[in-house]
């Protein structure tokens, strides 16, 4: 019973971590993107990232394992030329994640962006530096307390994810199952002690962080100051 | 060796549309101001300049390179052109120190050119500190010398003292002055305060509505030859006081010289606060002395 505890809980942070990594990855680009481009389709694309806000998590769910299924060109191509089947596995849960955690990642990135004063790209440009240059030494530390909203937001919400991963995952221990999953799950078979432990770890991690970001944040204005 | 500027952009602004047309050749080595209001397109010239706002068409050459030409497409990015910017809110990167942001600068690093430049501009007791411990003064000290850390040909600051007050503008002017003395650069000033114009500048061209409507030595292009006064001084209207039948009007000329002239209300009509005025005198003869 306790190894299967720790293996539900291990599974949840697996994969809010990897989500929390790979959208960094790929949010810093994007957000940057929104940020500065003057692209004609760009709210388009806005409206696409921020889509997951608010669909239901079984409408995106749903799509998204229509797509892996083999019986569908994506899912076919993937399982004839690499040989993975996504649905109810823990690669495919962590690409539903990824795509359902999109605007948590990227709306705080873009805003932080957004809200830097036009002259310091500017300035970084007549002083002779390059787009990366600029990006890495001058907006992105100058966004700090947006990056560290963005990436604990990210993991939160991943943590405590529920539809999207009972869709496409299902519900397979040491697999797919993850705490919030699990802990439907117990109270369905009327073992509330065991969703009483889940329960408080989940609310005690997103209450620690939240504290973090806040304190943090917090911090940041006076760092300014020296 | 001059810059040669031709350049034609469609403009918004909150007047509505405007064609800033700008066709002008300037010597290299001098102090130039943009004067002009504000909306006249001055600013839009100097990012044109700096490369940050490309013209629809024309042609843009600084020191015999071709900066910008829409026949031959080219269109030298801010990162090529060689020059220092100031801007109006100094830009200065809140995470770095007032050493960091000079060091950033540099394409590679030259400690003694920082050093130079934090005594010249007497920051050296701030070097350590981030730009928001410091003051509007020291702040454009810093951009002023973060824009000089890249030994630029041509150094363009845009409206760098408007956000001071008075006394703070006369002591960074002189800084400004000195920083063209010493090292050299052509520095192209945005301004729409005459002091400064007179203060600063050996040349300067007037923009209004998108055109340049006058271009030469500040004495010149101010004065006004149709007069034929024996004594001309260029000012500020600072303040008119009605006096029983009379009404003082106090001037500030280009010099930082306050000249109180008398004036019937037909005289003082036309003319409110911040208006430029000539003061002339026709009836006497100046007299000159060795003091």
């Amino acid at each position: 019973m306790d190894s299967e505890f720790l293996q539900t809980l291990w599974v949840t942070f697996k994969l809010a971590a990897s989500t929390t990594v790979i959208l960094m990855i790929i949010g810093l680009p994007v957000a940057y993107f929104l940020a500065y481009s003057r692209f004609r389709f760009r709210p388009v694309i806005e409206a696409l990232v921020s889509m997951p806000l608010v669909l239901p998590p079984s409408v995106i769910g749903y799509y998204i394992l229509v797509a892996y299924s083999p019986q569908n060109w994506f899912g076919r191509w993937l399982n004839e030329s690499l040989g993975i089947r996504l649905a109810f596995s823990f690669q495919g849960i962590l690409i539903a994640s990824v795509i359902f955690s999109l605007p948590f990642m990227i709306q705080p990135l873009q805003n932080g962006l957004r809200a830097l004063p036009e002259s310091f790209r500017e300035a970084a440009y007549t002083l002779g530096k390059s787009k990366s240059q600029t990006f890495f030494r001058v907006l992105l530390p100058n966004i700090k307390p947006s990056v560290i909203t963005a990436i604990a937001l990210t993991f939160a919400h991943c943590i405590g994810e529920f539809g999207i991963v009972l869709i496409v995952g299902g519900n397979m221990p040491g697999q797919t199952r993850v705490a919030s999953i699990a802990i439907y799950d117990e109270v369905q078979s009327l073992n509330f002690n065991m969703a009483n432990r889940y329960a408080f770890v989940l609310f005690a991690i997103s209450f620690i962080l939240l504290t973090v970001i806040y304190s943090i944040n917090k911090k940041h204005e006076t760092w300014r100051m020296m | 060796m001059a810059i040669r500027i031709d350049i034609k952009k469609k403009m918004l602004s909150a007047n509505g549309e405007m064609n800033l047309d700008i066709n002008t050749t300037l010597q290299m080595g001098e102090l130039i101001t943009l004067f002009g209001p504000s909306g006249a397109g001055k600013t839009t010239l100097l990012r044109i300049m700096a490369g940050l706002v490309q013209p629809d068409s024309g042609h843009l050459e600084v020191d015999g390179e071709t900066w910008f030409d829409s026949n031959k497409k080219i269109n030298l990015p801010p990162q090529q052109r060689g020059i220092g910017f100031m801007f109006q809110d100094y830009a200065l990167f809140p995470n770095m120190t007032v050493e960091e942001n000079l060091a950033f600068a540099q394409d590679e690093k030259d400690n003694s050119r920082i050093t130079e430049l934090i005594d010249t501009f007497g920051l050296n007791e701030f070097r350590k500190r981030k730009p928001a411990g410091l003051s509007g003064g020291q702040k454009q000290r810093v951009a002023l010398a973060r824009a000089l850390a890249r030994k630029p040909n041509l150094l363009l600051l845009d409206e760098p003292l408007s956000a001071l007050d008075a006394s703070m503008r006369t002591s960074l002017q002189d800084e400004i002055a000195r920083a063209h003395q010493l090292f050299g650069a052509t520095t192209l000033l945005v301004s729409h305060d005459m002091n400064e114009v007179f203060r600063l500048s050996t040349h300067v061209v007037c923009i209004e509505d998108g055109g340049i409507s006058k271009s030469g030595s500040p004495e010149k292009v101010f004065s006004d030859t149709s007069i034929s006064g024996k004594f001309q001084v260029v000012g500020q209207v600072a303040r008119i006081d009605k006096q029983d039948v009379v009404n003082i009007v106090t001037v500030i000329t280009g010099s930082n010289m306050i000249v109180k002239v008398i004036a019937v209300d037909d005289d003082t009509q036309p003319l409110t606060e911040g208006d430029r005025v000539l003061v002339f005198t026709k009836a006497f003869n100046p007299i000159i002395k060795k003091i």
